[in-house]
């Protein structure tokens, strides 16, 4: 048991440190909404690219893959150290689609014209994929997905609807699971896909505002989408397992923890240097209270994320470990939103076009985005559900 | 950061376990609820027989050399099967104190005695103000011609009923935090004990010292300078006493998911509802998230860092989080969690007990406030 890192793992997190304060600008607080980390504004996501492309050439980008895909190999702490850094930094650039899933993905289950294709571009931070999974009456219950691809000559055709799609009206291209087979049990008949542009006739992009009225989703239409089959990831009507491979890496979740003490420290500083009814409001019983549950489970959080990372680094592979990280990270994100507003009172309802907000609005921003914490990749429902049968082998309802 | 036991930790966490498991049946927790002494005699002597009470102490008093951390991995399993044995009393609210404060004089006397099982030493802090803070002792030590007079009545000390040496915490000065700690034996005329009964069937006592006179040489550490005493071994005693909790805690889980798997109603198992699923996997992830939070503080202390944040993140995390496991075991267990012969009730009579000990949830968040600058 060490509770602590080594020196070559804390000089990494120096130099992430540096090289975060030389690029981002001064006094940089993060997107509006930090947990959109491409930000939501033209603006905020040509930043988002140009730290990418930075990224990707300190090696950062890609220090997660393995080496013969141009990666370190670099132990899991180390990419704990990353995102910790980034995150608290609030820095954007990171590529959850390409980097994070469809690489791993790739690695696995692409053929040697996939991965030669593909992964050069998504290394050097070249291009923005997005991922059609979600459909209208396909939610949690994923694998229920009915756009349909077809077999025509070399091509498949695709036709249906995806929705949530975060980032498809920025994205190039976009990996998707079909369905191939109607007749076979639900999770037989799907297909993994990769779109290669965005723009291909019969593709429309739908924005959809969220409630902090953000365009960061989308609903996806697909008319009469042809694909070459060679663009099949896996096997036909294997894409189930595929895309699930794909869902294992998404959840270690240390972004959690940092996101909200990033927050944390900026609510105390404030609540420690602002005065309402002549004290301050660290002075209230009530906020302090709360802030000391919160750094606690703040605490809390980012340990759950370390045993991740400690299983990983020993070759187990986390099951119901990540699924309580994200339930109790996700509820924490909302605890702090709220919070905040707590301790912003009256001006908690002033977003960050108001000339007389506080924390330019961000708390606002923040606490009506974090209703989607709960929800997206894998609501808390869903969470609970694995954790009680995977994790504690209760039978299935 | 390596969250794994090395080889050492795992085999004395193994050997613990096993130990408990076939020494420490519910039936053993039962029996000692109403036991005089509160423990059984063989079995504290199988347990000195492992060199247990020696792990965090130096080899030349009779110790194993180990650490804290170690002893606290030994807690946790003790904790599992609520071990009414002084295990955690005699190693950290009696030999700590004097493993730590005492002088070499004192450690090569009372440290062999203590390790070897031969004596039991206990701490008596508490008084009718039951706060921790310097101020609500009120227990005189004044000097006299041989040494020390001691008068005053000291509250919730544990085991003192089977202890002979009681080290006490008096005032020796007019400031609040001129304290001192003096080790009193059990024997001492003007010492007398009289046991409470509490909500967890342990034993507490309350002891009156009328007019105790002590040798000088039997303080504790330096004059006024015992309040640093009590604030050291509250923090390795509340992580100690988490770790208990936590092992408690997984206990608790377990029993409860069995029971869920196993217990029927409208034709099925009641853990195929979403409501006792949601129950379970609430216990769970709560579970998960205590061991790493009291463990980063084990680890803390047992490498002399400072911890004072990690300690109260710990404690009062852990008081709350297994009160809260109890709590949604008994909703699971429904009726029959309720009656006296199940053992989910002995479990969460002494969660409330563990909870208060060494300072609630409000009170290390008061303190933890503070280190936060707010």
């Amino acid at each position: 048991m060490r509770f602590a890192f080594t020196e070559e793992e804390d000089n990494f997190r120096d130099e992430v440190r540096k090289f975060l304060k030389s690029e981002l600008p001064n006094n940089w607080d993060g997107v509006a909404g930090n947990n959109l980390e491409e930000g939501a504004s033209d603006k905020e996501w040509d930043f988002a690219l140009e730290m990418r492309k930075k990224l990707a050439d300190k090696g950062w980008l890609t220090m997660a893959w393995p080496n013969e895909y141009g990666g370190q190999n670099a132990s899991m702490m180390k990419q704990v150290i990353f995102a910790e850094e980034m995150t608290l930094a609030r820095a954007p650039g990171r590529d959850g689609f390409g980097i994070r899933m469809l690489a791993p993905t790739l690695m696995i289950h692409g053929t040697e014209d996939q991965k030669t294709q593909y992964l050069p571009d998504i290394a050097k931070g070249n291009v923005q994929w997005c991922q059609g999974y979600s459909e209208p009456e396909s939610g949690s219950d994923l694998a229920s997905l009915q756009t349909r691809a077809v077999e025509d000559g070399d091509d498949f055709v695709i036709n249906g609807t995806k929705v949530w799609t975060s980032s498809a009206h920025r994205a190039d291209k976009m990996f998707i699971m079909v369905r191939t087979n109607p007749e076979a049990p639900k999770h037989r008949g799907i297909s993994f896909l990769l779109i290669d542009d965005m723009k291909s006739e019969g593709i429309k992009v739908n924005p959809i505002i969220d409630m902090a009225g953000r365009h960061n989703f989308n609903m996806v239409t697909f008319d009469n989408v042809r694909v070459p089959k060679k663009n099949l990831v896996g096997e036909l009507n294997r894409g189930w397992y595929v895309g699930a491979t794909l869902l294992d890496f998404e959840r270690s979740g240390v972004e959690y923890s940092s996101r909200c003490m990033a927050l944390l420290t900026e609510l105390i500083e404030f609540a420690t240097t602002n005065k309402r009814g002549g004290k301050y409001i660290s002075e209230d019983p009530n906020i302090t209270k709360e802030i000391t549950e919160i750094y606690t489970e703040i605490n809390v959080s980012r340990g759950m994320s370390y045993k991740i990372a400690d299983m990983q680094s020993n070759g187990e592979v986390p099951n119901k470990e990540s699924s309580m990280s994200k339930l109790f990270g996700t509820i924490l994100e909302q605890k702090v939103a709220a919070l905040g507003m707590q301790i912003l009172g009256m001006y908690s309802q002033l977003g960050p076009e108001s000339k007389h907000n506080k924390l330019k609005g961000k708390i606002e921003q923040e606490f009506l985005s974090t209703v989607s914490a709960t929800i997206a990749a894998g609501t808390s429902e869903i969470q609970r559900g694995i954790i009680a049968t995977r994790g504690l082998g209760l039978p299935k309802p | 950061m390596d969250l794994s036991l090395d080889e050492t930790q795992q085999m004395l966490k193994n050997t613990a376990k096993d130990f408990f498991a076939t020494e420490c049946p519910e039936t053993h927790v039962r029996e000692m609820e109403n036991d005089k002494d509160g423990y059984n005699k063989q079995l504290w002597e199988k347990i000195v027989n492992q060199g247990w009470l020696g792990v965090p102490f130096n080899e030349k008093y009779g110790g194993f050399g180990l650490t804290f951390l170690e002893f606290c991995i030994l807690l946790e399993e003790a904790g599992r099967v609520l071990l009414p044995e002084p295990l955690f009393h005699a190693v950290l609210l009696g030999g700590m104190p004097i493993n730590i404060f005492g002088n070499e004089k004192q450690k090569d006397e009372l440290l062999p005695k203590i390790i070897s099982g031969e004596s039991i030493a206990t701490l008596a802090f508490h008084e009718e103000d039951d706060s921790i803070l310097p101020s609500s002792i009120q227990c005189q030590a004044s000097m006299s011609t041989n040494g020390y007079t001691i008068s005053g009545t000291k509250m919730f000390v544990p085991f003192a009923n089977i202890s002979d040496m009681i080290i006490t915490i008096a005032r020796t000065g007019d400031k609040d935090t001129d304290l001192s700690a003096f080790i009193i034996p059990s024997t001492a005329e003007g010492v007398s004990i009289s046991e409470l009964s509490t909500i967890s069937s342990d034993k507490q006592s309350v002891i009156n010292l009328d007019n105790v006179q002590i040798p000088a040489t039997n303080m504790l550490g330096q004059k006024n300078k015992g309040w640093e005493l009590v604030e050291q071994i509250f923090s390795f005693a509340a992580i100690g006493k988490s770790c208990e909790m936590l092992g408690a805690s997984e206990k608790v889980l377990e029993g409860t998911v069995e029971y869920a798997k196993t217990r029927t109603q409208f034709g099925r198992p009641i853990g195929t509802f979403g409501e006792i699923q949601r129950h379970c996997s609430e216990m769970a992830t709560i579970v998960e998230g205590t061991r790493f939070v009291i463990y980063e503080a084990a680890w803390k202390l047992a490498q002399n860092k400072t911890a004072d944040k990690e300690v109260s993140m710990a404690k009062s995390w852990t008081s709350d989080s297994h009160k809260k496991v109890c709590a949604i075991s008994h909703q699971v267990h429904g009726g029959i969690g309720f009656t006296k012969e199940h053992w989910v009730q002995l479990y969460s009579r002494r969660a409330k007990a563990a909870e208060i000990a060494f300072g609630d949830g409000n009170y290390h968040r008061e303190k933890l406030s503070k280190l936060l600058g707010l």
